[in-house]
Parts: structure tokens; C-alpha cells; sequence
């Protein structure tokens, strides 16, 4: 757990986190809207929870998500099997994306922009498949970049290669693509990598680097996320070719 | 999401079980995975499992904070900054400009680009998942990369984006343009770059925009394009994201290309 020193400086340290924000609302809101907070008592409580919550979560963090994705990286090196390695970053990728809210929302969202602008039928049934496709096609996206990601730290290869030729692809898919998937795709690749799913996937990349000989934590390590931000942009396009057509 | 209606203990029971549902696949994956897979024993288990006990706990307390607190404040204020009677500030002749929808002058929305800016760059700070990478980023560089530095700099870089990303909706250009130019910016930058922050460069990119941000951006690019004229929310009112996710990596390799020729002049003058 630490010390009481260390936890006091964490907390510490959280509450600067949070003061730049606070500023922030405080001088907009005394000098430029020049008016008193409304609801003042729950915005106190609320910044009291932010804090706490923030604080819990970073703890929380150290004391098991990174150790976590460190022990399973390690303990997938030291057995060496590369195929049960891949799968496993697949299924963590597939499985964290296709319970995310996030996911779930802008997926119905984008349905229903599909169904009123003519480009899907309007009954459910052809709307929930085109969502449910999505939501798949996202899921699958994440869990290839997941898995792609892991392989090119077993091998080595350097991440640029895999960014210039994903960028690549996508500004070539951006021209076929449908015009009206290309807004969904582009969002489709932020709200992929939630709070839980970012700090155990990069414990997990750098603990690969660490466990493999020649890899260096620094260099090898990093880039998972950068690839789960990827494909679901170029997925999506194609996605739009195969249901709505090439445009 | 106010109050007045749930009390404080519904807020809190649904916020825990969103997060529980969040973390559900991947209790799953991972215990599937030892079972069958690896059938080994992970060390220190207890202390595993409180710790993921206080990463949901803390999760959900953390987003009713932000649900009860920072959503509805960033929401009203982008409200009031972009309102037409506040814009024209008593001046009758703007404010019919205004409503009557002719072409507006982007200089009078300078509150809204120092809010952009402010609140950008303040989110960013706060946003867990940033924290969680800028941890590990001091750890692996046994401290050359400081935690601070490099969450200010992905700070400047989202506060920028955000910010051009307003005048964008303000001017009504094709979003389009940015992101071309943007993106082919940032491929130059890439080649010249230090090759070990390329990796931890890009994935700030896509850690940025988690749970604090995006909300809070959301409001802004929508508040916006509903109160210029001429602006459509669902056209317009995205892309400050896809802008808060690439100014990120220019910053981080800017961040890191700096601090090397910092070092090279150093090196040189000794």
C-alpha cells in the first residue's frame, strides 16, 4: 500500500490535478459571466468527489492494474507461445470495446442518422443490424490492433512503419468511403480506449518489452494504444463500403 | 444530471454498476486466460483484488464528481460565452447582426477562445487515464520524462487544438483542411523526432479524450455551432475531438525535440 507518506503525497498531488479546473470555472465564472455559482453546495460536494474518486482510482492503479498486465505479460513470455499471446490480446481488445458505453451510444446514435437519411430501410430490424455491425466491426478493429500490437513487440518492428501505412490507408479508404460514415469513423477512434482499458494495456505492452530479450520498455512498449486508435477509424470506412457502398 | 430529482446514493449505486460492467470483460479474459491458459498462481492476490476494488470504487465516485460538479458548470458556461446577448454586450446593432444571421466577426468570441484554451488544457490535466500513462512514461525513462512535463505538454497540445478547433466552427472552414495539414505536420515532425518518444508521442493521442474531456468538449463544439450563424450542431459540433486527439502528438514530439536540442546545445558549449 505504501506509506502514509507517499498516500499523503498522492493526495496531495491530486488535488493539484484538479486546481487548474477549479481556476478555470472560478475566474470565468467571478469575472467574465460575473454572476454567483448557482447550486454552490453541490458543486462543492461534487469537486469533493472528484477528488476523492481520483484519488482512490490512482491507487487503486498502482496497486493493481499495472501489476496485473506487468504479471500477465511476464508470465505469457516465460511460456512462450506466441499464438495463445495474440489471442489473448485479441479477446482483452474485442471484449473491453464491445461492453463499452460509450460504444453503445454513439453506435445507436449513428443508426439512427443512417435510418432518417435514407441510406439504410427505417424498420428496427435493418437499423439493430447496422448497429449491432458497427458495434462488431469497432470490437474486431480493437482486438486486431490489440493483437497486432502485441506481435510487433515480440518482433521488434519499429511502430512507425504500422502508423505511416495506417494513416496511409485510411486517407486512401477517406476517398471511397461513404460520406456519411466518414464522421462516425473518425469519432470511432477516440472513445475506444476507456479508463480501465488504457493503464492495464500499456502495463501490459511495456511488461512484453521488459520480459523479451532485446526490447527496450521505451521504444517497444508503448504504441498499443496508439494502434487501438487506429483501426477503428479504417475498419469503420470499410465497414461503410460493404453496407452502404463505395461512394 | 442534477440532483434535485436522484439522491445521492442512486448516483452513486448506478455509477458503480456502470463501472463494474466496465470492468466485467476484462475480470473475465483475464481469469479465463490464468485458468486455462497460463495455470499459475498470481503473487500477492489480495492485494490485486483490493486494488481493483479501489480502481471501481474510485471510478464511480470520480464520474458522480464530474456528473454533479463539472458537466453542468462547463456546459452553462459554454452556454453563456456563446450567447448572442453576451457576445454583443449590450451593443444593439451586433446582436441584430446576430439573430438576423449574417456573417459574424470572429474577434468578438475572444472569451470563447481563452475558455477553449483554459478548459482544455485544465481537463486534460485532470483526465485519470493520462495520469495512469504519464506514471508509467517516468517509470520506464527512470525519470527523463517527468510526470508533470509530460502531461503539460499534452495539456498545451489539446488546449491548442481545441482552441483552433473553435475558430474553425466560428469561421465555418472545412474541417477537413485542418486535419489534412495537421496530420501531414505531424509526419515531417515524425521523421525528425527523437526515435524513443514516437511510440509514447502517439498513444497520448488516443488517451486524451477519456472520460473528462470529451463531455465537456462535446458541449463546447455544440453550444458553438448552435449559436453562430450558419452552423449546424451535427455538422459542425464534432471534430474539436478528432482536434483534441492529433495536437496531442505534435506537442509530445515537440515536447521531446526541444529537450534534444536543449541537450545538443549543452553538450556543444561544454
Amino acid at each position: 500500500m505504501g506509506t502514509l507518506k507517499a498516500l499523503f503525497n498522492r493526495f496531495l498531488s491530486v488535488i493539484l490535478d484538479i486546481l487548474p479546473l477549479l481556476c478555470v470555472f472560478f475566474i470565468f465564472q467571478t469575472f467574465v459571466i460575473q454572476k454567483p455559482f448557482p447550486h454552490l453546495e453541490q458543486t462543492l460536494l461534487g469537486i469533493g468527489l472528484v477528488i476523492l474518486g481520483l484519488f482512490l482510482f490512482i491507487i487503486g492503479l498502482e496497486n493493481a492494474l499495472f501489476p496485473l498486465g506487468e504479471r500477465i505479460a511476464n508470465q505469457f513470455a516465460q511460456k512462450g507461445n506466441v499464438f495463445w499471446l495474440l489471442l489473448f490480446g485479441f479477446t482483452l481488445g474485442f471484449s473491453t470495446t464491445i461492453a463499452e458505453p460509450a460504444l453503445t451510444i454513439i453506435a445507436t446514435k449513428a443508426g439512427q442518422l443512417a435510418a432518417d437519411s435514407g441510406f439504410i430501410q427505417t424498420h428496427d430490424s435493418a437499423i439493430s443490424f447496422f448497429v449491432h455491425g458497427l458495434r462488431l466491426t469497432i470490437a474486431v478493429a480493437v482486438g486486431m490492433a490489440i493483437a497486432i500490437g502485441v506481435l510487433r513487440i515480440i518482433k521488434g518492428w519499429p511502430l512507425i512503419w504500422f502508423i505511416l501505412a495506417g494513416y496511409g490507408l485510411i486517407i486512401l479508404a477517406t476517398f471511397f468511403a461513404p460520406k456519411q460514415i466518414i464522421g462516425i469513423a473518425y469519432d470511432s477512434g477516440g472513445i475506444t480506449t476507456s479508463t480501465i482499458t488504457v493503464p492495464l494495456v500499456a502495463a501490459l505492452g511495456i511488461g512484453l518489452a521488459v520480459s523479451i530479450k532485446g526490447r527496450n520498455p521505451m521504444v517497444d512498449g508503448f504504441g498499443l494504444i496508439a494502434l487501438a486508435s487506429l483501426t477503428p477509424i479504417l475498419f469503420v470506412m470499410i465497414y461503410g463500403m460493404f453496407v452502404l457502398g463505395i461512394a | 444530471m442534477m440532483s434535485q430529482e436522484n439522491g445521492l446514493f442512486e448516483l452513486l449505486q448506478a455509477s458503480f454498476t456502470s463501472t463494474f460492467v466496465d470492468i466485467l470483460p476484462i475480470l473475465l479474459v483475464l481469469v479465463f486466460f490464468q485458468a486455462i491458459i497460463l495455470r499459475k498462481n498470481i503473487p500477492h492476490l489480495k492485494q490485486i483484488l483490493f486494488g481493483l476494488v479501489l480502481v471501481v470504487v474510485g471510478l464511480a465516485i470520480f464520474i458522480v464528481g464530474l456528473e454533479e460538479c463539472v458537466f453542468p458548470i462547463g456546459t452553462r458556461m459554454a452556454n453563456q460565452l456563446t450567447d448572442p446577448h453576451f457576445l454583443a454586450n449590450g451593443d444593439d446593432e451586433i446582436l441584430r447582426g446576430f439573430l438576423s444571421g449574417v456573417a459574424v466577426d470572429p474577434s468578438l468570441y475572444i472569451w470563447t477562445y481563452i475558455f477553449a484554451f483554459t478548459i482544455g488544457f485544465s481537463t486534460t490535466l485532470a483526465e485519470p487515464a493520462l495520469i495512469a500513462v504519464a506514471i508509467k512514461a517516468r517509470e520506464i525513462s527512470t525519470g527523463a520524462i517527468s510526470e508533470w512535463g509530460l502531461r503539460i505538454a499534452v495539456a498545451f497540445g489539446v488546449a491548442f487544438g481545441v482552441t483552433l478547433g473553435v475558430y474553425r466552427i466560428i469561421t465555418g472552414t472545412p474541417l477537413y483542411l485542418y486535419i489534412a495539414f495537421g496530420y501531414l505536420f505531424l509526419m515531417v515532425q515524425t521523421v525528425f523526432a527523437p526515435k524513443t518518444i514516437i511510440p509514447l508521442a502517439y498513444d497520448t493521442g488516443g488517451v486524451t479524450t477519456s472520460t473528462i474531456t470529451v463531455p465537456v468538449l462535446a458541449a463546447l463544439g455544440i453550444g458553438l455551432a448552435s449559436n453562430v450563424p450558419g452552423r449546424s450542431p451535427i455538422m459542425d459540433g464534432f471534430g474539436l475531438i478528432a482536434f483534441a486527439c492529433l495536437f496531442p502528438i505534435i506537442a509530445v514530439l515537440a515536447y521531446a525535440m526541444i529537450g534534444q536540442w536543449l541537450e545538443n546545445r549543452y553538450q556543444k558549449s561544454k
